[in-house]
């Protein structure tokens, strides 16, 4: 019975968001006493050190940690708010139960755990195993990831569990296997600003990676010459050396065209094709069609600008490219990193200094929520769940029979189907808000109706954990430790820094209580992260992501160790792939020939406009945390819809005009942006707002057949200009969706 | 007294807010930001800029108060003004040629930059200079500026016809050695709209 109990403005009134302006205790001067711990951003891949300043257990402030070797004491207008969300008025500190018409009331933990594990036993008792999902994310620690794939296969023995960076970074991660064999960015970034050329390939860095900002920065300085592909000038374009402002959907133009003006003027590396590579004739075949009218046409650019780009690319002596969810979110994502990554093999440039590749990770654990076993068709260590062998070595560190190991399961975008057709009828979710963060989202909140029984686990109520009938209160990051594994590939420690509260609790309490409820107790008798950490790394070992010589005291004296760390005397890996030694079996790396295809939606008559969708920089992701933060919210308050004057001039829009933006499958109304520093053919709409503010309401439901990552970067729109909405959702606050 | 010095270069800034964020955390303006960051023209470009109080070493804010309420440390900061001397008549807020003070009408005073004076006073950096994930403000040696940047650190304006030398240096090319801000007639240096997507679209090099 997954249904909101009640208006959402009285739940909006209960549970928030509200907003947290003023640290807890007030504005008063620091203190002598006060405890500093050195930890890290709750939020993205970068995972930038900060300290946090504690007072009688409580988060006050905090304070730059400039010796961190990755972000130096810099932090973007998130990190410096982050610990606005502690203390926060909206905070879940008891378990609750949804009350029909009324809303949600208090119950204790035992009621609450009791009515869980009776729920999953019942529905699978009723509709088989597989009939009762896991949903998971990437902001939890390795622990916690390890522990839910560990859960979801021993406890609830459900092969549907899959997590949300399904939505992040499952293309770049598919690409890189593919062609590389390891899935892992392949350099650390400080190799970035010795590249004479950088790449950056659908990347908002200033909003989405501020603080590798600086790292694009110093490069210009050395000299480095600066490639951007984006349908939008952002902030770093202003600056780039050569600004390509490619159609959505269209980047396979820009690489082919570049390969093959790369072929045609000699600057490939003959020699480290055919020493370290495989496959390259296909590829070198494949483009031959790809003259750069023809590649400019898919682009939606003129050619000049994909001549000029192989011309700073080709021939240079180092290089480096970085990609992002420009190209990944698409239907092709897998496709578009592949001939991305080609560029970077062609010019036999990785694996040493100043040269190589990597994907800038969006989520707090991105890369190492990615390994441990979380994801519908994996084990822990980046293992197979198809591959006898994988089984068979983890379900001996697991302790279970191989053939209790359930198979591959559905990943999260079929997962929500196969709920809205009535085939799952009962969910768990920990760390991911689908209402707001999946495409289409009107058919996601049907679906989310027809489940028989939901538990969500959280801080705060989200806009998905409204229809929960039961919901547990987790921990934030800094309630708990762990590690996580960064944007580099660096595996980094989180220090706990205060204990939940209330009756909040560690959100691995709550899933060992839970598996213990299953009659799996025996299985999951931790007694603190770390001896998770000592199963993790046994479980990783000889896996691709092999944590194996990795301690708690090793990753603290060094700040951080890069995997893969097979031994205990071994420093970890910063680079990968050092003397051209890829990770396939063969040594080599994989050229694969890439063809360019539509989009799943082009524009047509009916529906002329490209909607494209994205972060800005003062919100994260579905925005449950940073919509609760004031300046946060005061920065960037409501979602905007972009447009270049001509586009405007022709929709009879003005600047602040309220627009409606509408698919075949939703719409929102919202204010426009009238800009000169977007393709007159394509708005953008960014994506953290919830229910008629929401992006992923005009969103197509259209997946990577590999990957399966949605097309949230391109989808049919039509705009209108429209007078501004009064309705009860129109009303709210503009954090919870409302309209000013 | 530091050896390091104040940098900003306006090309690098992103317009994140992270400085606006950062400054406003100080327990001394509790909430408010005396960091201004300037969006210069959002439908045109994306070109932001951030706004620190420069520190100039004749400030002309100090000069024209009628209370004496702004004062110069030796090190050369100048501090926001004196509460008991302030009367929030905004002749301050007027002259600067940077528009940095502002007169906060809750608590009736001018409030500004001060560089982070509890911070820098003892060796520790500004706290938006500690920040700023571009680099666009930066506290640092003259020699690290003068090993990692392209540019030359300049502290010279003119503005009409007045100069000014200020205690905060901006990174500008290697050619010039004066920011020179006519109040009329400036010359047109770049294309016009040069961050025009469409242009861009239909008439590539």
């Amino acid at each position: 019975m997954a249904k909101i109990p009640t208006d959402i403005p009285e739940i909006v009134e209960q549970f928030g968001p509200h907003l947290n302006r003023v640290p807890f205790g007030g504005w008063v001067a620091s203190e002598e006493e006060d405890k500093m711990v050195k930890t890290h951003c709750c939020f993205c891949g970068q995972q930038c050190g900060i300290q946090l300043r504690v007072r009688n257990n409580k988060v006050v402030g905090w304070e730059p940690w400039e010796d961190f070797p990755f972000n130096f004491g810099k932090l973007c207008p998130k990190g410096v708010k982050r610990y606005m969300q502690d203390e926060h008025p909206d905070r879940l500190k008891f378990p609750l139960r949804r009350l029909d018409g009324k809303g949600f009331e208090r119950v204790s933990w035992d009621a609450a755990l009791d009515r869980v594990a009776g729920e999953i036993q019942r529905i699978q008792e009723t509709y088989g195993k597989d009939s009762f999902a896991i949903l998971t994310g990437a902001s939890l620690t390795n622990e916690k990831a390890y522990l839910m794939g560990k859960f979801a296969r021993v406890a609830v023995r459900t092969a549907n569990i899959d997590y949300n960076g399904r939505l992040c970074m499952v293309s770049a991660g598919a690409a890189s296997k593919k062609v590389f064999g390891i899935d892992r960015s392949a350099n650390p970034w400080s190799d970035i600003p010795k590249a004479k050329v950088i790449l950056v390939a659908g990347a908002n860095v200033a909003e989405c990676a501020p603080i590798t900002t600086d790292y694009l920065w110093q490069g210009r300085e050395n000299g480095s010459k600066l490639i951007i592909l984006d349908p939008r000038l952002t902030p770093i374009a202003r600056n780039a050396d050569l600004y390509i402002p490619v159609r959505s959907g269209g980047d396979i133009g820009v690489f082919n065209g570049m390969l093959h003006v790369m072929i045609e003027r000699g600057w490939i590396d003959r020699d480290f094709i055919a020493k370290h590579t495989t496959g390259f004739d296909q590829v070198a075949e494949t483009v031959k069609k790809y003259t750069v009218e023809y590649a400019a046409k898919i682009a939606g650019v003129p050619p000049e600008m994909i001549v000029r780009a192989a011309e700073l690319w080709g021939p240079a002596c180092t290089s480096f490219l970085l990609h992002s969810r420009g190209i990944e979110h698409h239907s092709k994502g897998v496709e578009n990193c592949v001939a991305a990554i080609n560029l970077v093999i062609a010019s036999g440039r990785i694996g040493r200094e100043g040269c190589g590749y990597a994907m800038i990770t969006g989520q707090g654990n991105g890369q190492g929520g990615r390994e441990q076993g979380q994801k519908c068709d994996q084990l822990p260590g980046n293992r197979d769940i198809a591959n006898p062998e994988h089984r068979k070595y983890i379900a001996g560190v697991w302790g279970v029979p191989e053939e209790s190991i359930p198979s591959k399961g559905l990943s999260a975008v079929p997962l929500i189907e196969a709920i809205h057709e009535g085939k799952i009828k009962g969910l768990l979710s920990i760390c991911f808000n689908p209402t707001v963060s999946l495409p289409d989202a009107n058919y996601v909140r049907e679906a989310m109706e027809r489940l028989e029984f939901y538990v969500n686990i959280d801080f705060f109520l989200s806009e998905t954990g409204r229809y929960a009938d039961v919901v547990l209160p987790g921990s934030l990051m800094e309630e708990d430790e762990g590690t996580t594994t960064n944007v580099e590939g660096r595996v980094i420690r989180h220090r706990k820094v205060v204990d939940p509260p209330g009756e909040a609790r560690e959100d691995w309490k709550i899933i060992c209580d839970l598996a213990q409820r299953l009659g799996q107790g025996d299985k999951f008798k931790y007694s603190s992260p770390r001896e998770m950490f000592e199963e993790l790394r046994v479980a990783s070992k000889g896996g691709v992501s092999d944590y194996y010589g990795m301690t708690w005291e090793r990753i603290e004296e060094n700040n951080g160790l890069f995997w893969p760390c097979p031994e205990p005397s071994h420093a970890g890996t910063p680079r990968l792939y050092e003397g051209g030694k890829f990770g396939h079996a063969d040594g080599r790396a994989h050229f694969i020939p890439v063809e360019w295809r539509p989009s799943a939606e082009m524009p047509d008559d009916e529906y002329p406009i490209i909607l494209t969708t994205g972060r800005v920089v003062s919100h994260f992701l579905s925005g449950t945390q940073t919509r609760r933060i004031g300046g946060l919210v005061d920065q960037y308050s409501q979602p905007l819809c972009e447009m270049h004057p001509r586009l405007a001039d022709e929709l009879g829009v003005h600047d602040g005009d309220f627009v409606k933006v509408e698919s075949r499958r939703g719409n929102v109304v919202v204010r426009a942006q009238v800009v000169k520093t977007i393709r007159p053919d394509t708005v953008f709409v960014p994506y953290h707002w919830p229910l008629d503010r929401s992006a992923n309401n005009m969103t197509v439901r259209a997946i990577d057949p590999v990957s399966n990552i949605p097309e949230f970067k391109i989808c049919a729109v039509r705009v209108t200009r429209v007078e501004q909405p009064h309705d009860a959702i129109a009303e709210l606050e503009v954090q919870a969706g409302g309209i000013r | 007294m530091s050896d390091r010095n104040f940098y900003i270069d306006y090309s690098r800034c992103i317009g994140c807010q992270s400085c606006v964020q950062a400054c406003a955390e100080c327990d001394t303006h509790r909430g408010v930001s005396m960091i201004h960051l300037e969006i210069i023209e959002r439908r045109d470009s994306v070109q932001t800029a951030p706004q620190v109080c420069m520190h100039c070493e004749d400030p002309i804010c100090a000069r024209v108060c009628p209370a004496d309420a702004i004062k110069k440390t030796p090190d050369g900061v100048v501090q926001s003004s004196l509460k008991p001397r302030c009367i929030g008549c905004s002749n301050c807020v007027l002259s600067c040629p940077f528009g940095v003070p502002k007169y906060q009408v809750e608590i009736d005073q001018m409030m500004k930059c001060d560089m982070c004076y509890d911070r820098s006073s003892v060796g520790k950096k500004p706290m938006c200079a500690t920040v700023c994930p571009s680099g666009a403000l930066t506290y640092a040696t003259a020699e690290e500026i003068q090993r990692t940047r392209r540019g030359i650190a300049i502290n010279s304006w003119k503005f009409g016809s007045e100069e000014v030398r200020t205690k905060v240096f901006v990174i500008v090319p290697r050619e010039v050695e004066q920011v020179n801000v006519q109040i009329a007639g400036t010359p047109a240096a770049l294309p016009e709209d040069p961050y025009d997507v469409a242009l861009m679209l239909e008439t590539a090099k």
